[in-house]
């Protein structure tokens, strides 16, 4: 008896993967496309349409010369052939960085490589294992970035959220006008308080370092090592918390108090079901995918919202090496970042699409109706 | 129609206390960008940044000298001390003549001063002159600081002496001559009437010398001043103008652009729609600071090309999606189709019927906005792409951050940019918050 039913919903839950699955290769080509676009931009920009090979080109000849007249076993050659020399070493360089060829080419090379991550070899900067090749530079320092900006968003998010559950439910109380007036302080970004924290913890009173990851040299133990690093992350995660914590409170309490003043809300409660009921079945579960597409959204504002608190702290993770390589005009490190920065981006924006067809219901209506 | 909404939104504005107090800050910023503008023009404030001659009177690193009082210290300001005000002895002789020179001041602070410098200047010698230094405390010493032959312009920086500085007993000039003769291994000021004698001889009968002794501070002004002596009032003065400017334009610049986009594209639907929408995705899988970064590093850092593609950005930002499900619903009202049966064109349907629609949904966005794109412009300076010649708030904070301020304990460098910064931060953000319970429908209600 019990198993026709079974059998319907397994067939359900079928249709229900192959809708998502033809979902999710559609987004997945439409944001391949819009990543090669971005990128196809990013290059336009970086390449000043084409003028950075000229300067490459006087770079290139100026080094020439430079490594011909330095040579000894040179110095005794007539003028004309040894400028003959430089000109061989010129366009041999010339053609081995295909500069002979148009701009519109290489472009398109250009754009094919960065697809494929292939984001070439940096002018001045290396890794810390010596590796001159960009995505080992980049790829280094993600997992720094990560830890910091993973720890920082997931705490806020959390907190957040049920401290404006709570709000929603004390509404107009001393505590949820509080967090109201303090809500304008989150006009100001991360480093900024990240400023002065560091002026009150690491100098006025001494109790925390004032940046960098891991004590020098990093201790052996990974206990230890773990100790010094959580030690080191405590400033500048205060300092994200700070500086998004009440707005971010604040517009979820409004968003809770916009939801649960509908009229399912207001009949649960009439029904005298428990409050914790109401919230969870009542609030949250419809109120879910908004939850998690702001949470997603926040993500992707602070991939880039990281680089100057990462600076300010001395952290070694992408926004420290964007800065590092805007000190050494690293043109390839600068570029790559930005690449990488898109590809971050839109590996986001997917999985917040496949999240929302995953908690909304709707996809699978627009399964039936076909 | 709309006027009386505004002044409705007005009356409810003015119960929030927040609100006034946004309204206030951001009054008094404007007040004083107004003033900044009027007192000291674009081209001489751009003139005095670049530093050197016009500050050369400034002490290097000094802090206010109202944090200094308040704290109920009396470290020195700075001293100068001109030949102009002193009784100069002449005593001619054959071919020339002999000055004496006595420039005396009284030093009664409690710190020593940061630096010592004294400036000579002999125009309109055929040969130059010759001036022997004698420096006589109040006790009575009397210590040579040496001779000079005087050029034009002639610096002679006392501080710099090494030779005076082993005489002294190993202290830097500018303590040890003014330093209480007691043997203490911790010097202190004696108070007094200094005197630095000129002795001088020229080899002219008219032209004469000027001399001005500067006694660097270790405070200064309102705000203090910067590693090359230039004066911080005069960047936080001219950063609040340019924040405001910056965060104003950038706001109203992405805002209306995106606004009206987003009502095209409604109106005409089809591929003119589609384009907006691919636009904007592709939009917003660019990072905003990195690209900002890269132009900045690549082009110029001219902050009116950063705010250029800070709005080009901005425009197809995720801001399009929501002023879009916004004006969807607006463009099946009645009251539109009541407009095109009576003729109207379609800029006039977007312009004037749809756009006004949402306006007042726009301006809480849009003030809370503008602190955003202030920090942006200060956070940008931060990285050291702030504007090469524009005195910024951005620029001092990347100044005190690149000469460790915190770590050297010039906190005054830091804490100054950075107060002003989330004052305009705070105005704005209270000003929108408010406004958002005021002209957001679906809060009004709560």
């Amino acid at each position: 008896m019990s198993k026709a039913p079974l059998a319907a919903r397994r067939r359900g839950l079928w249709r229900d993967l192959r809708h998502l699955l033809a979902y999710a290769v559609k987004r997945l080509l439409a944001l391949l496309l819009t990543v090669l676009v971005g990128v196809y931009l990013t290059i336009l920009i970086a390449n000043m349409g084409g003028q950075v090979d000229e300067l490459r080109l006087v770079q290139i000849r100026s080094q020439a010369a430079e490594a011909v007249r330095a040579d000894p076993a040179l110095q005794d050659m007539p003028p004309e052939e040894r400028n003959a020399l430089i000109e061989r070493r010129v366009s041999l360089e010339v053609e081995r960085l295909r500069l002979d060829q148009p701009f519109v080419v290489r472009s398109v090379d250009y754009l094919q490589r960065a697809m494929r991550l292939d984001l070439g070899r940096a002018e001045q900067m290396h890794s810390d294992l010596g590796s001159r090749a960009v995505y080992d530079i980049i790829v280094e320092r993600l997992p720094a970035t990560l830890l910091l900006f993973g720890s920082a968003n997931l705490l806020v998010f959390f907190t957040s959220v049920f401290i404006a559950l709570s709000l929603s439910r004390r509404y107009g109380s001393a505590l949820d006008r509080s967090v109201i007036a303090l809500a304008p302080t989150s006009a100001a970004p991360g480093w900024f308080y990240g400023i002065f924290l560091i002026l009150v913890f690491a100098f006025l009173v001494p109790l925390l370092p004032a940046g960098g990851m891991v004590t020098a040299p990093p201790p052996e133990s990974p206990w230890a090592y773990a100790a010094s690093l959580v030690r080191h992350m405590l400033l500048p995660l205060t300092a994200m918390f700070l500086s998004s914590i009440f707005v971010s409170i604040y517009s979820w309490r409004t968003f809770f108090l916009i939801h649960s003043s509908e009229d399912y809300v207001e009949m649960a409660r009439a029904k005298g079901l428990p409050s914790h009921l109401i919230e969870r079945r009542y609030i949250l579960r419809p109120t879910l995918s908004p939850i998690i597409t702001s949470f997603l959204l926040m993500l992707i504002g602070l991939w880039s919202g990281a680089i100057i608190l990462e600076q300010v702290f001395n952290w070694p993770g992408l926004g420290s090496l964007l800065f590092q390589a805007i000190g050494h005009r690293d043109t390839p490190v600068i570029i790559g970042a930005v690449v990488i920065f898109a590809y971050l981006l839109a590996v986001t924006v997917f999985l917040l699409d496949i999240l929302y067809a995953l908690l909304d219901p709707r996809v699978r209506l627009v399964g039936e109706r076909r | 129609m709309t006027g009386g909404r505004w002044r409705d939104g007005w009356g409810e504005l003015r119960r929030y206390p927040s609100a006034l107090v946004g309204m206030a800050i951001i009054a008094m910023l404007v007040g004083l960008s107004l003033y900044t503008v009027i007192a000291i023009p674009y081209s001489e404030a751009l003139d005095k940044w670049r530093g050197g001659e016009p500050w050369r009177l400034h002490p290097v690193n000094a802090g206010p000298v109202w944090v200094d009082r308040l704290t109920g210290g009396h470290q020195p300001r700075t001293l100068i001390v001109a030949s102009d005000a002193a009784e100069i002895e002449t005593a001619p002789f054959e071919g020339g003549r002999r000055l004496r020179i006595p420039l005396a001041f009284d030093y009664d602070y409690a710190g020593f001063p940061s630096e010592i410098n004294l400036f000579l200047r002999a125009e309109g010698h055929a040969q130059r002159p010759f001036a022997r230094l004698l420096w006589q405390t109040p006790d009575g010493r009397e210590l040579s600081l040496g001779g000079h032959r005087i050029g034009r312009e002639d610096r002679v920086s006392i501080s710099q002496d090494r030779a005076l500085e082993r005489r002294l007993g190993g202290r830097v000039p500018h303590i040890g001559l003014l330093a209480a003769p007691d043997g203490e291994a911790v010097p202190r000021v004696q108070p007094g009437r200094y005197r630095l004698l000129l002795d001088a001889v020229v080899f002219d009968d008219e032209a004469g010398i000027d001399a001005e002794l500067v006694l660097y501070g270790r405070v200064h002004g309102i705000a203090g001043t910067d590693h090359q002596r230039r004066d911080l009032s005069l960047a936080l003065l001219w950063g609040t103008p340019v924040a405001l400017a910056f965060g104003l334009l950038a706001a109203v610049g992405t805002t209306l652009i995106t606004l009206v986009i987003a009502a095209v594209g409604v109106w005409y639907r089809g591929w003119v729609d589609a384009t907006i929408q691919r636009l904007t995705e592709v939009n917003m899988i660019l990072p905003l600071l990195p690209i900002l970064v890269m132009v900045g590093t690549l082009y110029s850092t001219s902050i009116w090309l950063m705010l250029g593609v800070v709005v080009l950005l901005g425009i197809f930002s995720a801001g399009i999606k929501m002023y879009r499900a916004m004006l969807l619903p607006i463009r099946e009202a009645p009251y539109i189709e009541a407009a095109q049966a009576y003729g109207a064109g379609n800029l006039r349907i977007v312009m004037r019927y749809m756009i006004p629609r949402i306006l007042p949904v726009l301006i809480p966005t849009f003030v809370t906005l503008i602190p955003t794109f202030v920090f942006l412009e200060a956070s940008l300076a931060v990285l050291g792409l702030g504007d090469p010649v524009l005195p910024t708030w951005g620029k001092v904070l990347n100044d005190a951050q690149s000469r460790s301020a915190l770590y050297n304990g010039y906190y005054y460098w830091v804490v100054a940019p950075a107060v002003l910064l989330m004052l305009t931060g705070l105005g704005f953000a209270m000003l929108g918050f408010a406004l958002d319970r005021v002209f957001n429908p679906r809060l009004r209600s709560l």
